[in-house]
């Protein structure tokens, strides 16, 4: 299971964790599964055409998605995928 | 002159050639000429000889194989009268230096003679006294002080993150801040802006960041713009300035900035804090990412943050801001690795750093081939209204 480090923006989503176990071993499974449990992570990171929103980044092993494969990036089971959303600066959250 | 140091100097001079200063002159278009400057430095920083080198004769020997590592150079050495350029000269000499040559009648005769002399900038005493612990360092030294004060930073904002890395920008000596905030002091703002205080509640914050760095060095000029960056002036603001310091808290500010500053070809240092996160990164632009190669176009309104308040740790802009004012400061000596492509995250709860990659995206609206930063789109602030 790869781990999905979850900005702080993002907490109130899913329950205040900092990070959450995914399942998957592309990034398209990891997000599936993430947001099988966590419905309103969906629309911040996917579009409805279930592309990957401009406005978020996402990382696996360090590494940005859109210089690899995108969605189709490969996620072992070691691997930490991180959501990178656009941050504002010092006083904005999402809230839920 | 006693006895014996006339017969030390006889001894010398017969060891050691001299040539004129109108020889010196002749033969300085000839590279391998190398010319040391022995004197004191209070000697040093009313004028010398373009090109020489600086070597007082009292560190002679300890640094002269660093100045000069070749032994089989031409080296012409010179003090204010010529005497003692003739001592050192026959130093050099027992050091194993080839055939050193002492300048007869010195700096002194070289100047009467009406030959070209450069008056170097120096500190003054006060100055010299109080960056002290920067003339120290190698990386800053005399010069790079001077070049922090002939810095001009601007400071988007005189908040969270401005007031700290205004403030250590200022006591580092940056030689003009721009501040540009339209916000006036509250007290709820006093748990980290650390520039204001209980006597300045309800008035500007550029008003209070002025006095409180004017207080602490008067060797900055605080450049104070009470208004908000908009896309009638962010040109004409930046365009002041070396380097931006973002502490911005919205979208539309971020965007604006950093398309006028990738037209402007400025690097901005960005920073952003969260409760107990903070991250920054520096957009230099067509060197690095800008921010819309990260983030092409900020979220739709729906899906964006909404502007309730949000908690942050009082100390975490404090720390974000002066790992700001670093990057700032790094930029303007030309010394270390900025964080250009690079996002570093600090989460002070399990005290940790994180690094990640950032790239060019070569399709980015305002930095990639054939992208036009002049025209791209502005936005209204974005929050939504909380549910």
């Amino acid at each position: 299971m790869s781990v999905v480090r979850i900005p702080p923006v993002l907490r109130a989503v899913v329950g205040g964790a900092k990070q959450v176990s995914a399942q998957g071993s592309t990034l398209a499974e990891v997000l599936d599964d993430l947001c099988a449990r966590f419905p309103e992570v969906k629309e911040q990171v996917l579009t409805q055409e279930g592309g990957l929103n401009r406005f978020i980044n996402v990382y696996v092993a360090d590494q940005d998605v859109r210089f690899l494969k995108g969605l189709d990036t490969p996620v072992g089971p070691d691997d930490t995928v991180v959501l990178l959303p656009a941050m504002a600066g010092g006083q904005k959250q999402l809230q839920k | 002159m006693g006895k014996a140091s006339r017969e030390l100097l006889r001894r010398a001079r017969t060891e050691v050639k001299e040539w004129s200063p109108a020889e010196v002159q002749h033969r300085l278009s000839d590279e391998s000429v190398v010319l040391v400057d022995v004197r004191e430095k209070h000697e040093w920083d009313e004028g010398y000889i373009p090109g020489a080198v600086h070597v007082p004769r009292g560190y002679l020997e300890l640094n002269i194989e660093e100045a000069v590592p070749d032994k089989e150079a031409t080296i012409v050495l010179y003090c204010a009268g010529g005497v003692r350029s003739v001592l050192a000269a026959d130093t050099l000499k027992r050091m194993g230096y080839h055939d050193p040559i002492s300048m007869a009648g010195g700096f002194g005769m070289w100047k009467a003679l009406g030959y070209r002399f450069t008056q170097p900038r120096v500190l003054t005493q006060a100055q010299a006294k109080r960056y002290s612990r920067h003339l120290l360092v190698p990386e800053v030294g005399e010069a790079g002080q001077l070049k922090l004060l002939d810095a001009k930073v601007l400071l988007v904002g005189a908040g969270g993150l401005g007031s700290p890395a205004a403030y250590y920008l200022a006591a580092a000596g940056v030689g003009t801040l721009g501040i540009i905030d339209a916000d006036i002091v509250d007290e709820s703002n006093l748990q980290r802006q650390i520039l204001h205080n209980l006597s300045r509640i309800g008035r500007y914050k550029v008003d209070s960041a002025r006095e409180t760095i004017e207080a602490l060095n008067p060797d900055v000029k605080v450049v104070a713009i009470n208004d908000r960056l908009a896309k009638e002036n962010v040109a004409e603001i930046i365009a002041d300035y070396d380097i931006i310091v973002d502490g911005t808290d919205n979208f539309p500010t971020r965007y604006l900035l950093n398309d006028a500053s990738v037209l402007a070809r400025k690097p901005v240092v960005h920073g952003s804090v969260f409760r107990f996160e903070g991250q920054l990164t520096v957009f230099s632009p067509y060197d690095g990412p800008c921010y819309r190669c990260l983030y092409p176009e900020p979220p739709p309104a729906a899906l964006a943050p909404s502007c309730a308040e949000a908690g942050v740790l009082g100390i975490l802009p404090g720390i974000v801001g002066m790992l700001q004012a670093s990057e700032a400061i790094k930029l303007i000596l030309g010394k270390g690795e900025p964080l250009v492509g690079r996002l570093l995250t600090f989460d002070a709860l399990s005290a940790e750093f994180q690094e990640l990659r950032l790239y060019r995206d070569p399709h980015c609206p305002a930095c990639g081939e054939g992208a036009d930063p002049v025209n791209l789109p502005t936005y209204e602030e974005v929050c939504a209204l909380p549910a």
